[in-house]
């Protein structure tokens, strides 16, 4: 299977299951987009037509393809399927990765935080130390040969429970030893409660940051504000500029959510790199269909220009020596990810759980606070091994809907929460969000066709 | 004429070491 598509001057060829791009001209386009479906010599005639070049050009174009299949780097073949639930069955019952809901409550009252103001639909609670200890442990015991072990710090607000944070951190790095395991802490924050403390802190410790920030004043103070209604703008800012001041090159990433009331989001990640940030994320709003603040079918057309806008920008600011980093347009073509991870995506549900503060688990933070995907507890394990079942099969090709499409190694099935809301099932698709995936990708492989090229210039110069 | 350019196999790996994805290779 091939994906083709034209974009900002470039022409896209995406051989899907050798994993191949070829940026080429618009000759060779065609003959690659007609090449499975026209007979030679009618390509040779509607090509040579088309371009007002001559024949032998073509066909001088058709054995380069022919010699791109032979080396299989076009139309190669489908050769994956009995092997999706591979890397999950070699895995067993391995952990790797928790989700540690330190806090079930929030000193904001985001209207569209999926995670309702931090409650998850239930009490407010914070963690307490013991559970997490217990949490920890539970993750090294289960973890197998696994290495490298991730813990994030998730709420609510995770800084509403900070000594417990701090305390964990110090007791995941005590046994790291003894255990021959590296923990790899990040946080989740709305900056609300961070100071000098807090920074010092996450910089010695956190392999990660991701600081909440929807952009503009405007934008930002629709949603993000506080129980008396006040926006968080003003507080966070000076508090997130400070923090990735002095995080140097460490990870971080200020992420907003874009809604329905503002579509042109690209103004919000500009506003942000104009702040100051160059490490930014953007994701659509995680809620019920007939929410105001939804994404509807009828905004794609302007969401995807939206993201067209960004790449070019992005390719400009590269140009001119002052890059930014968006989450969903990094992508490694030379070394990875493997297509065992590809075939397999997020693991939740099996390598990845989330640990609400009472000890449950949940396949994910998504999951959380609905009853019917409690998986056990950090003391008991799994208990729910059917569910576990169910997770462990849930891969790009268990989906039927996903077949035919091109992005599908990049995006392993998509996000088996987002298919449950919209479908009912977790092997259900979020049509949506695939659309809204697959332009993504667009644009992602075309920056990466844009790279080579600014290489080559480089080189040349 | 070169019309195609090939950017720099999905031939390994599985080694399980990759962050979860809110690697060896």
């Amino acid at each position: 299977m091939i994906h083709g598509y034209e974009l900002n001057g470039y022409h896209i060829i995406i051989d899907v299951y050798s994993g191949s791009v070829h940026s080429v001209d618009a000759v060779a386009y065609d003959v690659i987009m007609q090449y499975e479906n026209t007979p030679r010599e009618d390509i040779v005639k509607n090509v040579s037509a088309a371009h007002g070049i001559a024949e032998a050009e073509v066909e001088a174009c058709l054995r380069d393809v022919e010699q791109l299949k032979a080396d299989g780097l076009l139309f190669a073949p489908d050769t994956y399927g009995d092997k999706a639930g591979a890397l999950k069955q070699r895995t067993g019952d391995v952990v790797k990765a928790l989700c540690l809901h330190v806090a079930h409550t929030c000193n904001l009252s985001c209207s569209y935080c999926f995670a309702s103001q931090g409650k998850y639909q239930g009490e407010r609670a914070l963690m307490s130390f013991e559970v997490g200890k217990r949490a920890l442990d539970f993750l090294i015991e289960n973890s197998g040969t696994r290495r490298n072990l991730e813990v994030d710090f998730f709420g609510g607000e995770p800084l509403m429970n900070w000594d417990v944070v701090k305390r964990l951190v110090a007791y995941g790095r005590s046994r790291e030893a003894e255990t021959g395991k590296h923990f790899r802490f990040t946080l989740t924050t709305n900056g609300v409660l961070v100071d000098d403390e807090v920074i010092d802190f996450c910089n010695r410790e956190m392999h990660n940051v991701v600081l909440s920030l929807d952009g503009r004043k405007e934008v930002n103070d629709r949603f993000r504000v506080d129980w008396a209604g006040h926006g968080s703008y003003e507080r966070i800012v000076p508090r997130f500029q400070h923090f990735v001041e002095r995080r140097g090159d460490r990870n971080y990433y200020v992420r907003g959510t874009f809604t329905h009331h503002n579509l042109d989001f690209t103004n919000d990640l500009f506003h942000m790199a104009d702040l100051g940030f160059t490490e930014l994320s953007m994701e659509p709003v995680v809620c019920a269909p007939e929410d105001p603040c939804a994404i509807t079918e009828e905004d794609l057309p302007k969401v995807f220009e939206q993201y067209e806008i960004l790449a070019k920008d992005m390719l400009r600011r590269e140009r001119e020596g002052k890059p930014i980093t968006f989450y969903h347009y990094m992508i490694d073509l030379e070394h990875g990810p493997c297509i065992y991870k590809r075939l397999s995506g997020c693991g939740s549900g099996t390598e990845y759980l989330a640990v609400t503060p009472w000890g449950d688990l949940y396949p994910c933070h998504q999951f959380v606070g609905d009853e019917a995907y409690r998986m056990g507890d950090i003391w008991q394990g799994v208990t729910n091994t059917e569910l576990r079942d169910k997770f462990a099969g849930c891969n790009v090709y268990a989906r039927p809907q996903c077949a035919d499409c091109w992005a599908k190694l990049y995006c392993s099935g998509g996000c088996a929460a987002n298919a449950y809301h919209a479908s009912g099932d977790i092997t259900g698709v979020y049509e949506l969000g695939c659309q809204i995936f697959r332009k993504r990708m667009e644009c992602a492989i075309m920056m990466k066709a844009a790279e080579a090229d600014m290489a080559e210039e480089a080189a040349k110069a | 004429m070169n019309r195609i350019q090939t950017l720099n196999d999905l031939a390994d790996g599985g080694c399980g070491e990759c962050q979860t994805s809110k690697c060896n290779c």
